[in-house]
């Protein structure tokens, strides 16, 4: 009885499935986070359905490998992560479970952003002692839109090579975001002048790439160690450390415990601001920059 | 430029026009060239200015492409300081070893028993005082972009002996597509759902009763399995195992299949902070032939060959699981809830021996068992994270000899298997955890209270968690 249903449900899946792969002209892309959905949207248009998998309110570190996740990546011709081990706790097996051979490390459809530009942060020494570092280097390169436009190029490539059919569509929308991306470059630079060398601290060490083209002068962090959490003997060090070399702002993510940017902001009248560390849903990469930059040039004291 | 007038007089009238049609003339003359100075100095100064633009843009463009170069030259240079995968080493398998030690206090110090379940090698309450948990070894990789393989080895002792036990050696397609995976060798069953997680992966420091009662915590075998997640939006997984059917709780000597599985599996998401995944599936081996257990061996210590109860017949093992979790803005690493629920049923026809009891004593049997546990764990901030579970087992086993039974641990007694736990546990990295548990036990008429101090740390490679 319940080998028959069983049958009967796998049949009737696999029919199902056959007439929607028929259907759908589309390439299905899966997103691991907001930024690469935005940038794929910009570039592919109406050829892609794009999923992303996170929200700029989740930690792309601290992801669970959820049925939906596994459902979506099922259904994926081009899968876009970050990588440099962003994705370790979650991809791996997200891609084990999916059964899609498409998306599978080494595929056409396995687009890892971190492949396609340098990255900074290599750690010294590999040791757990100094907290959860990434071998490969700081993975957040998406905040330094240089690296954006790298990233762009090598995304073109590939989709023109799963989507041949759309290949001037792709090459237009990229020449079209080339374009448009260094005059909106220079804009932010011109814009964001005022930032240069202003020291500031941050809750996570997510932000170099921002630091660095922007010339903000990171000189202290929440975090004893990347992803653990501060305990308060700690918070009152960078208290003190504060008081000796005082920031103009201090900086978390929207995903990041606000409580000891909030405490130390109480406690020395710096201003914490929350950024995005991703664009929120429908929001295009040029709006978000303009809002980070924005909220950076408000907040100045 | 100066005006220049005639020396001879004549009359004012005509001196006047003369004098304006003359200036005139000049006039006309003079703004002619003028206009054509100026004409000549804007086109000049025109070419010149189109010869710094052009010149402009060539050097633009040759910074532009300077630029390209310098990045086309960092990358290389990268490239070659930090070979992606180039290196002999970079092939290595991902390696993590789990180091699991507990402290544990029982009240009680008599054997252990679940009474109406006849139990497994390993099931028992583990030592008590300080010991090792598993130790496990796991070593992990694509082998090439067809297949993933996976070992797991567990180091631990038993009787003052170190065993080293293979708990998992598999094959995993990758490459087959359409949702469809294989797998080939030793794997936890996809039976339940702590079932397919490590042990270290639990959230309690034991077994739920109704896993130590019908598998001796894990049920795990060798075996082909099948699965296939299908195209829609909501996660929908189906799969069959063809297993050897020769380890507990199947059991005897297998030519074919022993034993079959099969399984299904629906989840997804409630908007952007829920989850949730619902299962059910079912276990059979239908000619199992001399299971051994535990049973209760009052007093038969120190004779020469112990009285232990072997079931021969058929088994047939349902199951139902239910998760839910929850995490404020889907983001769980500050808070986060999980709930599961899980409800095993057995039923089993056939003959149990007492072996080495003379004479040989053998009754018919025919059990039915089931169990459900139900737990909830909060993360109420980063770093500590607390829970409560509840046990419960139910047993209606029959048979001709009714003593033979309950020599053999199949008689419920009357009561009621029932387990109270709670726990805390301190994650001060992701790799480690700290974690201290409370039971009331009730597994048979003594109740116990027990105490778990249990460390479970992982080193190397950063594993990834199931859901």
């Amino acid at each position: 009885m319940l080998k028959q249903s069983i049958k009967l449900l796998v049949f009737g899946l696999l029919a199902l499935g056959l007439s929607l792969q028929t259907a759908r002209a589309d390439l299905q892309v899966f997103a691991c986070e907001p930024e690469w959905a935005a940038l794929a949207k910009t570039l592919g248009g109406d050829h892609l359905t794009i999923y992303t998998a996170t929200t700029h309110q989740q930690d792309p570190h601290h992801i669970q490998a959820r049925p939906s996740l596994i459902a979506k990546a099922r259904r994926a011709d081009l899968l876009i992560c970050t990588g440099a081990e962003l994705e370790i706790g979650w991809l791996p097996l997200l891609l084990r479970k999916s059964g899609n051979s498409k998306i599978q490390v080494g595929a056409p459809g396995h687009f890892i952003a971190t492949d396609q530009v340098t990255l900074v942060g290599k750690p010294a020494v590999l040791d757990r002692s100094v907290g959860d570092v990434h071998a490969a280097g700081n993975p957040h390169i998406h905040l330094d839109p240089d690296r954006v436009l790298q990233v762009a190029r090598g995304l073109t490539d590939t989709l023109v090579r799963l989507d041949s059919a759309n290949q001037t569509s792709y090459q237009n929308g990229l020449e079209a975001f080339t374009a448009d991306w260094q005059g909106n470059i220079s804009r932010w630079r011109q814009q964001a002048a005022a930032l240069k060398n202003k020291p500031i601290a941050a809750h996570h060490d997510g932000w170099p790439y921002l630091n660095d083209w922007l010339g903000l002068n990171q000189v202290a962090l929440l975090e004893p160690r990347p992803g653990i959490p501060p305990s308060s003997t700690h918070l009152s060090g960078v208290l003190a450390s504060l008081k000796q070399t005082p920031v103009d702002l201090v900086v978390y993510a929207s995903y990041d415990d606000p409580r000891a940017a909030r405490w130390l902001a109480e406690k020395t009248g710096i201003p914490a601001i929350e950024l995005d560390a991703s664009p929120v849903a429908n929001e295009t990469l040029t709006q978000w920059f303009d809002r980070l930059i924005k909220q950076l040039l408000m907040n100045q004291s | 430029m100066g005006i220049k007038f005639p020396g001879i007089k004549i009359p004012l009238v005509s001196l006047v026009l003369a004098v304006f049609f003359s200036n005139a003339a000049f006039a006309a003359t003079d703004i002619e060239l003028l206009r054509q100075e100026i004409n000549n100095m804007r086109q000049n100064y025109e070419q010149r200015i189109q010869a710094l633009e052009a010149r402009l843009k060539v050097a633009e463009q040759n910074a532009v492409q300077t630029e390209t170069k310098v990045t086309q030259v960092e990358q290389k240079v990268a490239s070659v300081e930090s070979p992606r995968g180039n290196s002999v080493n970079a092939f290595n398998p991902a390696i993590s070893l789990v180091l699991d030690g507990r402290y544990a206090n029982f009240e009680n110090d008599g054997d252990y028993e679940l009474p109406g379940f006849a139990l497994g090698n390993e099931a028992g309450l583990g030592e008590s005082g300080m010991s090792l948990g598993h130790t496990e070894i796991v070593a992990s990789a694509n082998i090439d972009d067809r297949f993933y393989g996976q070992v797991t080895a567990a180091i631990d002792e038993h009787d003052g002996e170190t065993e080293v036990e293979l708990e998992e050696a598999f094959l995993q397609t990758l490459g087959l597509g359409n949702g469809l995976t294989i797998k080939a060798g030793r794997f936890f069953s996809a039976i339940g759902y702590l079932n397919e997680q490590h042990e270290h992966a639990w959230d309690f420091a034991d077994a739920p009763l109704i896993y130590r009662g019908l598998f001796g915590n894990h049920l795990r075998d060798d075996g082909v399995q099948i699965s296939y997640v299908a195209p829609t939006d909501t996660f929908l997984e189906v799969g069959v195992e063809a297993l050897r059917g020769s380890r507990f709780p199947a059991g005897g000597e297998q030519d074919n299949v022993g034993a079959w599985t099969g399984f299904a599996n629906i989840g997804g998401d409630i908007g952007v902070e829920h989850s949730w995944l619902l299962g059910v599936s079912h276990w059979r081996a239908d000619d199992i032939e001399g299971r051994t257990s535990g049973g209760h061996a009052h007093g038969h210590e120190g004779e020469e060959e112990e009285e232990t109860p072997s079931f021969t017949g058929d088994s047939e093992i349902s199951a139902f699981e239910l998760v839910y979790k929850w995490a404020p803005n889907g983001n769980p690493s500050h808070r986060n809830l999980e709930f599961q629920f899980e409800y095993f049923d057995r039923d089993e026809d056939g003959t149990v021996t007492l072996l080495n009891s003379d004479p040989l004593e053998v009754t018919s049997y025919d059990g039915e068992q089931s169990g459900w546990y139900a737990q909830a764990v909060y993360q109420f901030m980063p770093q500590w994270r607390t829970g409560l579970r509840y046990d419960e087992l139910d047993s209606d086993n029959t048979g001709s000899d009714f003593d033979l039974l309950g020599e053999a641990g199949l008689d419920d007694e009357g009561h009621t298997p029932k387990r109270y736990s709670a726990m805390v546990e301190w994650l001060p990295s992701e790799f480690s955890r700290i974690r201290l548990q409370f039971n009331r036990d009730e597994s048979y008429e003594d109740s116990d209270n027990q105490l778990f101090l249990q460390y479970t740390h992982s080193l190397g490679s950063h594993g990834a968690h199931q859901f």
